[in-house]
């Protein structure tokens, strides 16, 4: 099926030369944009149209293309990964874009994320968290048989939801308060559910919360964006087995 | 000529491993505390190698070029990880994976390396299990198990569609946790652009910091390389749009050889291109093939009515359907081998079968599944790959078949190592895809996880010590010394010549007219013609490249066209050396395929008598052709047979 052809359109893009320079907007055209296109193969060919300018091309993160490894992280007409549920911005389409629109584009906007260069933000927040604790305490070798700690099929599957995330951090900056509680909350929920992370379970709720808190994040107001934009579909449902875990955490501390 | 000892230890096969970890060396504690160990690259290989050797107590200094290590490229793997458990009691064992995996790999993989790989492969399934994957589990709470292709056993483990998501963030929870710890210094955002050797031995790497743009040094006792396949050398491939040989390609010259650089992967069932204005190709898993069939028109009239988009796939009649893998390999049907179906596929289209507006297209239909089973099931199984689908295409695949082609996926060669991974440059160990051993010309499904984990988790650890219990008395390693000097200068240069020539073409230009030579002449199918045609041309490429390229931006500084230059200079000798390659092989043998040498059926038509050899390539400088060296390749346990699966 051949695609139809967006014959132009209007990009208003964020462009910021480093982490300490100011940005700005900058207003470029792209034209003959097929729809079967992903909205970073736009981004491609507007980046081959600088280059052939001798401008230099607008910098954003992205790596896998498929929707799963998280790095793509665009903020387009004021939404986190686009105008579409459940994609990452790789997969966003260029068929969700109509003739002649305008488009405006600009990276993630909180705090604990700051601008390193046009698109791209620092996350390394994020690894922070998951350096404070999203993780079960073995070493190499020596664990039991894999058939030795039986799971319910639910309780897998529960973990397995909690574990899509991707870390891409559309959560946080979509949160009117910059808060990371579904990243932090879809690590230690997994974990809650699996009889492997309950030895460490009281320990790594309270290390995980509180890092997010050091970092600038702020905090849940049970608004829901986050799910709502969560190109993974990630329930808030874990925020409150989160909630619940770091709560017994605390009463038996 | 150089002689390559491929180390393999004496004994009976089923011996070999455990007999080599009781007699190799092993560091004492408060050595390992003295000793540094670089590893670049974060995926699964890396990503485990890392951690595990953290864990044992060495400091380790990783690196990769995304913001995070669980974005590297083992995260968008589909479908499942092999280990032979026995689990479903369909008479699976360590020598029934070894014997797949080679039969697979078409009789060119390391009957030793392959059987370590089965031998460790259970343990695999363990340590994640323990790490907290969240693997498909049965009713009563055992490990649920699928089938992959070229086997006829269950024994793929898997999470859903993510599988290669749930193991890398396995590893890369156990890293975290060392990085927590101190043990691992974890350099984000940069790339490794070469090897230093001191005295013959690898002693460091020169990293691009891609956030500064400042070239910096870095040390240790030995350097593994973890880098993954360079599929990327197609320009379309399913690999991250920064999946890159260079690594692997700073090796070679550095005098580590590169073995079978011709195998590469093309898999059967990814999305077609969609036109000029593709950037990447997107895999759907093999695991599709367990229920979906495959099919083209029985008639050319059908077929040349869906190109012009007159008639849809369900308006054909089950009897005018070809499900021509179920008629060509009646016993294994929908689920032979990668390159047998990518082969088949390939041979009906470039007879006018294919089925959308580039005739380069099959179907791959899921309609006698959701009748037999319902499609909840089939959602159940498969839900994720079918929205990505959907979201990709606009098609929904739960009413229409999806349309899938062949496309470069994987590459089983790489960097050549011996039995303790280690390769011909002293201390520096290569592992995962990068590495040659375990795939010959052909990887089954569901074994890269297998071999990049077994690698990290449960050899290299052991092997490293072997080389490292000697280098104890060497202190830290002094990156002011001369060769550290060099090295960072000759990087800069390199980094320079391409900067610096301010031409008017792009880095992708480039790239995208390197991928088009490559999937034309050392593509699915090649010929001493055309691969000659291509080795000129790849010559007359480059030549164009350092006078044309122009990358804009500052030098110093966070510069994604700098970054592409260098990987696509990369690609661009690399590619001469997988047609250089290629000529040499005239036979047929899994992924690679001459036209010269094909049986009276049409089939891949293997020559033993002529290639039972490892063709491991030396580096002989800029412009030089390089030399041949020869691993023989000795099978002892299995006999070899022409492959079939019919």
């Amino acid at each position: 099926m051949a695609d139809k052809i967006l014959k132009e359109l209007t990009l208003r893009v964020w462009r910021q030369k480093d982490a300490k320079s100011k940005g700005h907007f900058e207003t470029y055209k792209v034209h003959n944009i097929s729809q079967g296109s992903s909205f970073l193969e736009m981004l491609d060919i507007l980046n081959e149209q600088l280059i052939s300018e001798n401008k230099e091309p607008v910098y954003f993160d992205h790596d896998c293309r498929e929707g799963i490894c998280g790095m793509c992280s665009l903020f387009i007409n004021g939404r986190a990964h686009g105008p579409d549920k459940e994609v990452t911005t790789c997969q966003l389409h260029m068929r969700k874009f109509h003739e002649g629109e305008t488009i405006t584009i600009e990276p993630w906007r909180t705090g604990a994320f700051p601008v390193i260069k046009d698109l791209t933000v620092d996350r390394d927040a994020y690894e922070k968290i998951q350096q404070a604790g999203g993780y079960v305490s073995v070493n190499t070798g020596g664990v039991p048989d894999g058939n030795a700690i039986p799971i319910g099929t639910d309780d897998a599957e529960e973990a397995m939801d909690a574990a899509a995330c991707i870390g891409c951090g559309a959560c946080a900056a979509t949160c009117k308060n910059g808060s990371a509680m579904l990243f932090v909350a879809a690590k230690v929920s997994q974990f809650a559910k699996l009889p492997q992370g309950k030895v460490e379970a009281s320990r790594r709720a309270k290390a995980m919360v509180a890092k997010m808190d050091e970092l600038g994040f702020g905090n849940c107001t049970n608004t829901g964006a986050c799910e709502a934009e969560c190109p993974k579909s990630i329930s808030i449902q874990h925020i409150a087995r989160m909630n619940r875990e770091y709560l017994c955490a605390k009463l038996k501390d | 000529m150089t002689v390559l000892d491929s180390k393999i230890p004496e004994g009976p096969l089923a011996e070999k491993w455990s007999k080599h970890k009781a007699t190799i060396k092993v560091v004492s504690p408060a050595n390992k505390r003295k000793l540094d160990i670089i590893v670049v690259g974060t995926g699964l290989a890396g990503g485990s190698a890392a951690a595990s050797l953290a864990e044992m107590g060495y400091n380790v200094k990783a690196f990769c070029y995304q913001d995070s290590g669980r974005r590297a490229h083992s995260i968008a793997a589909q479908g499942g990880i092999n280990a032979a458990k026995n689990y479903q009691n369909d008479n699976d064992s360590i020598y029934r994976l070894f014997y797949d995996t080679i039969k697979g790999g078409d009789y060119r993989a390391r009957e030793a390396n392959v059987y370590r790989l089965a031998e460790v492969s259970g343990d695999i399934i363990d340590q994640c299990v323990a790490q907290g994957v969240p693997f498909a589990r049965e009713y009563g709470g055992t490990l649920a198990n699928r089938s992959f292709g070229g086997v006829l056993v269950s024994r793929t483990f898997y999470a859903r569609g993510q599988t290669g998501q749930q193991l890398l963030l396995g590893a890369y929870s156990a890293m975290n946790r060392q990085i927590a710890k101190g043990t691992i210094k974890l350099y984000d955002r940069h790339e490794m652009l070469d090897i230093v050797k001191i005295d013959g031995k690898a002693r460091g790497i020169i990293a691009r910091d891609l956030v500064s743009g400042e070239v910096k040094r870095f040390g240790a006792h030995a350097v593994v390389i973890a880098t993954g396949g360079y599929g990327n050398v197609f320009f379309l491939s399913t690999n991250a749009m920064g999946c890159n040989g260079g690594a692997a390609w700073q090796a070679y010259k550095n005098g580590a050889h590169f073995a079978n650089p011709c195998f590469v992967q093309i898999h059967p069932t990814c999305i077609p291109v969609h036109g000029d204005q593709q950037s990447k190709l997107t895999l759907m898993s093999e695991s599709l093939r367990n229920d979906g069939r495959v099919w083209v028109p029985k008639k050319k009239e059908d077929a040349v009515k869906l190109q012009k988009g007159e008639i849809g796939p369900n308006d054909i009649k089950d009897e005018d359907r070809d499900f021509y893998l179920e008629r060509r390999y009646p016993s294994y049907g929908n689920l032979v081998p990668r390159d047998v179906a990518s082969r088949a596929a390939k041979e009906r289209c470039d007879a006018g079968f294919g089925v959308n507006n580039t005739g380069k297209a099959v179907f791959l239909d899921f309609k006698y599944a959701i009748d037999r089973l319902g499609e909840d099931t089939i959602r159940n199984r498969y839900g994720n790959l079918f929205q990505m689908y959907e979201k990709i295409t606009d098609v929904n695949p739960y009413n229409e078949p999806m349309q899938i082609y062949p496309a470069i996926h994987y590459s089983m060669g790489g960097t050549w190592v011996d039995y303790n991974l280690m390769t011909s440059v002293p201390g520096l160990y290569a592992i995962g895809e990068a590495n040659f051993s375990d795939h010959g010309a052909n990887r089954l499904g569901a074994s890269a996880l297998m071999q990049g984990l077994a690698d990290g988790y449960f050899v290299l650890p052991y092997t490293i010590g072997d080389y490292l219990a000697n280098e104890i008395q060497v202190p830290r390693i002094d990156t002011n010394a001369k060769e550290f000097v060099a090295a960072e200068k000759s990087v800069s240069d390199r980094l320079h010549r391409l900067y610096d020539v301010k031409g008017d073409l792009s880095v992708d230009h480039f790239h995208k007219e390197l991928g088009k030579i490559m999937w034309e002449y050392v593509g699915m199918a090649r010929n001493e013609e055309g691969l000659k045609i291509a080795i000129k041309e790849i010559k007359a490429l480059r030549k164009e490249f350092y006078k044309h390229v122009r990358i804009p931006g500052d030098f110093d500084a966070m510069n994604a066209e700098l970054e592409k230059a260098g990987r696509v200079a990369d690609f661009l000798e690399l590619g001469e050396l997988m047609a250089h390659d290629a000529l040499d092989r005239n036979e047929s043998c899994g992924g690679h395929y001459r036209e010269e040498s094909v049986t009276e059926e049409g089939e891949a038509k293997r020559d033993d008598d002529k290639f039972l050899y490892v063709s491991a390539w030396e580096y002989k400088g800029e412009d030089q052709d390089p030399e041949l060296c020869k691993e023989e390749l000795k099978y002892e346990n299995i006999k070899l047979t022409q492959r079939s699966y019919k």
